[in-house]
C-alpha cells in the first residue's frame, strides 16, 4: 500500500465526518451516528484480533463492561476524577486480558471461543451481583466527564469527540497493520509455524493484540457510560459480544473499513427496521444470513474484489 | 569447529523411531544434502534441528552451543532459517509482505511506535520494502511482487519461501524439498538458485528427492534409511556405495 493511498482513505473518512453534521437533521440522528462511531472503534479493535491475528473472542463485551462500570463506580463511590477512572478501567481490563491470555491462547478454534465466552459471562455476572457498587440489574447513573471546568455534554459535542477518536483509531490501526508488529500478527494467522520459524514469538503477539483490543473496548465502555449517563449490566452481556463479532464478520474480517461498515450497518439496521413492528428481529436475521451466504468474506472485501483490486482489499 | 553438529540424535513417536542415533556435522559454507527413500526420516530430522520437534535423545549444536529443544522463534535469532516441504506461505498477505516477515527480527517491533508510525520505523519499513523487492528479484519473482500470495502458482510459492528465509539473513538455511512437485525446467532453476545462495556465504542444508539435483550441487551427502544413517560422503562416494544402491533399488544379494 503506497503512502498516498494511505492518506486518501483517511482523508475521505475525515471529509465524511466533517460534512456529516450538515445533513444530520436533529439529535436523534446525532445519537445514532455517535453509537455507530463507538461500535466502529470497538469493532476495529476486535477485528485486529479476529480478522488480522485470526483469534476469536466471544467475551469482549466484558471488557466494555469493565470500562463502563469503572467510569460509573470510581467517581460516584470514591470521588475519582472521571478521566482517572477511565484510565483505571482500561488498566484493569488490560490486566485481566493479560493474565487470562497466556492460558487462553494455548487454545484454538472452538476451545478458544468457549474460554473467552466464559470470561465474558463471568464479568457480566460479577457486575450483576455486586449490587452494592453497581446497582445490580437496575444499573446506575454515571457522572458527566470534563476537563478543566469544560464538560462534554449534548450530542453535538460528543459527536466531535467521537469523530476525532474514530479518525485517530483508523489511522493508528492502519499504521499498525502496515508495521513489523502488524505483519507478524498477520503472519501467525497465515501460518503459525512459518511465523515462528521467522522469529515471531507467537504467544506474545496473541497476548499483545488481545490486551490492546481489551484496552480499547474498555475505553469505549467508559465513553459509552459517560455519553449515555447511565449504565446497566446489558453492556457487558453475551449478546453484546456477539453483536460486535457480527459487525466484524459482516463488514469483513481483516478489513479496517469493514469494521466501520459493519458497525454502521448493524447500528442503523435495527432503527431502520423498526417499521416492521415485532418482526424486526426476523428481518434483521434474514439480512445477516443473506449477507453471509452471498458474501462470506464480508461486505468490504467482497465489493473490493468485485471492483477489481486483485481480490485483495487494501487493509 | 563445524557450524552445525548433530550427535546421536533420536526421535520416537510412540513406538515409531523416526530418527535413530543420527550423527553428522556440516562445515560452514557447504551445500549439505540429506537424502533417503520415502519415510526415511529426513523431514523429521529437519524438524528436530529447526526446533519444531524436541529430540528424544541426543544433542544438536550450532557454533558449539547446544540448541536441542529450543523454540523455533529463538533459533531464528541464532541465524537459522528454513523452508517447508508442504508450503507454509501466509496466503493472507502479499508476496512482498511475506518476504518482509522474514526480516522480522531485524526490525523495531514496538506496538506503540507502530501505531503512531514513528519516523524511524516508517523509514526502516520503506527501506525493507526495497530490500524485499531486491530479494524477490534474486529468486526470480520480480513480476509477482505486488500480488497476493494466494494468487501465485505453486512453483513461485516455493521460491517465495526461499526469498522469505533469505530475508532473515541466515547463516544456515534449511531447504525441505525445494524442488518437490516442480518440472525439470523449474528444478534446474532451483538448482541454480541454491548455488547462488551458497555463493553468498550461506550454508545450505537440503532435503531433496531429485537425485540429479542433489548430485550436482551437494558438497556432501547424508543418506538416511529407516531413520538411521546409512552413509555420508561426497556425491561420488555415495553414488558408489553398495548400501545406498540397495536401499534405493532393492538388493538381490
Amino acid at each position: 500500500m503506497s503512502g498516498v493511498r494511505r492518506h486518501y482513505s483517511l482523508m475521505l473518512l475525515a471529509a465524511v465526518l466533517l460534512l456529516l453534521p450538515l445533513v444530520l437533521p436533529n439529535n436523534f440522528y446525532y445519537d445514532i451516528v455517535i453509537r455507530m462511531a463507538i461500535n466502529a472503534i470497538i469493532a476495529l479493535g476486535l477485528n485486529l484480533l479476529i480478522g488480522f491475528a485470526g483469534q476469536i473472542s466471544l467475551g469482549h463485551a466484558g471488557f466494555i463492561g469493565i470500562g463502563a462500570y469503572a467510569s460509573a463506580i470510581l467517581p460516584t463511590h470514591f470521588g475519582w476524577h472521571p478521566l482517572l477512572a477511565m484510565a483505571a478501567g482500561a488498566a484493569i481490563a488490560s490486566s485481566i486480558a493479560a493474565i487470562l491470555a497466556r492460558p487462553i491462547f494455548r487454545l484454538k478454534g472452538q476451545y478458544l471461543a468457549m474460554a473467552t465466552l466464559g470470561m465474558g459471562i463471568i464479568i457480566a455476572i460479577v457486575i450483576k451481583n455486586e449490587a452494592a457498587y453497581t446497582g445490580g440489574p437496575d444499573g446506575m447513573p454515571v457522572a458527566p466527564i470534563g476537563l478543566m471546568g469544560f464538560e462534554i455534554a449534548g450530542e453535538k459535542q460528543w459527536y466531535w469527540v467521537l469523530a476525532a477518536t474514530l479518525l485517530f483509531s483508523f489511522w493508528a490501526a492502519k499504521n499498525l497493520i502496515d508495521s513489523p508488529f502488524g505483519r507478524a500478527l498477520r503472519a501467525l494467522h497465515g501460518s503459525e509455524v512459518a511465523a515462528q520459524v521467522m522469529g515471531v514469538d507467537i504467544v506474545r503477539y496473541k497476548v499483545a493484540i488481545f490486551v490492546l483490543s481489551a484496552f480499547f473496548a474498555s475505553l469505549m465502555g467508559s465513553v459509552t457510560a459517560h455519553y449515555i449517563g447511565f449504565v446497566t449490566p446489558n453492556i457487558a452481556d453475551f449478546f453484546h459480544s456477539i453483536e460486535l463479532v457480527t459487525m466484524v464478520v459482516i463488514g469483513g474480517m481483516a478489513s479496517i473499513y469493514g469494521s466501520l461498515i459493519g458497525a454502521v450497518l448493524l447500528t442503523a439496521l435495527p432503527q431502520a427496521l423498526s417499521t416492521f413492528e415485532g418482526w424486526e428481529t426476523v428481518v434483521f436475521g434474514s439480512i445477516l444470513m443473506t449477507c453471509m451466504i452471498f458474501m462470506p468474506k464480508g461486505l468490504v472485501p467482497t465489493l473490493a474484489a468485485r471492483f477489481g483490486r486483485n481480490g485483495r482489499e487494501d487493509p | 569447529m563445524a557450524l552445525l553438529e548433530v550427535d546421536n540424535l533420536s526421535k520416537a513417536f510412540g513406538g515409531v523411531k523416526a530418527v535413530q542415533d543420527v550423527s553428522f556435522a556440516v562445515e560452514r559454507g557447504l551445500v549439505y544434502s540429506v537424502i533417503g527413500p520415502n519415510g526415511a526420516g529426513k523431514t523429521t530430522l529437519f524438524n528436530l534441528i529447526t526446533g519444531i520437534y524436541t529430540p528424544s535423545e541426543g544433542d544438536i549444536r550450532l557454533e558449539g552451543q547446544s540448541i536441542a529443544g529450543i523454540a523455533p522463534h529463538a533459533l531464528a535469532l541464532k541465524g537459522m532459517a528454513r523452508t517447508f516441504q508442504n508450503l507454509q506461505v501466509c496466503m493472507n498477505m502479499t508476496a512482498l509482505e511475506n518476504v518482509m516477515v522474514g526480516a522480522h527480527l531485524q526490525l523495531d517491533r514496538n506496538l506503540v511506535k507502530a501505531m503512531l508510525r514513528f519516523p524511524g520505523l516508517a523509514r526502516r519499513d520503506r527501506e525493507l520494502r526495497d530490500e524485499a523487492r531486491e530479494l524477490m528479484r534474486f529468486v526470480g519473482l520480480e513480476s509477482y511482487w505486488n500480488l497476493g500470495a494466494s494468487s501465485m502458482p505453486y512453483g513461485a510459492l516455493k521460491r517465495l519461501e526461499i526469498a522469505r528465509a533469505l530475508a532473515a539473513k541466515p547463516q544456515i538455511l534449511f531447504l525441505d524439498e525445494p524442488a518437490a512437485g516442480l518440472n525439470s525446467r523449474e528444478t534446474a532453476e532451483i538448482d541454480e538458485l541454491v548455488r547462488k545462495v551458497a555463493d553468498n556465504n550461506v550454508t545450505v542444508v537440503l532435503v531433496e528427492h531429485d537425485m540429479k539435483m542433489v548430485m550436482n550441487i551437494s558438497d556432501r551427502i547424508l543418506v538416511l534409511d529407516y531413520g538411521k544413517k546409512l552413509t555420508e560422503g561426497t556425491a561420488r562416494e555415495v553414488r558408489e556405495n553398495p548400501d545406498v544402491i540397495a536401499a534405493y533399488l532393492g538388493s538381490n544379494v
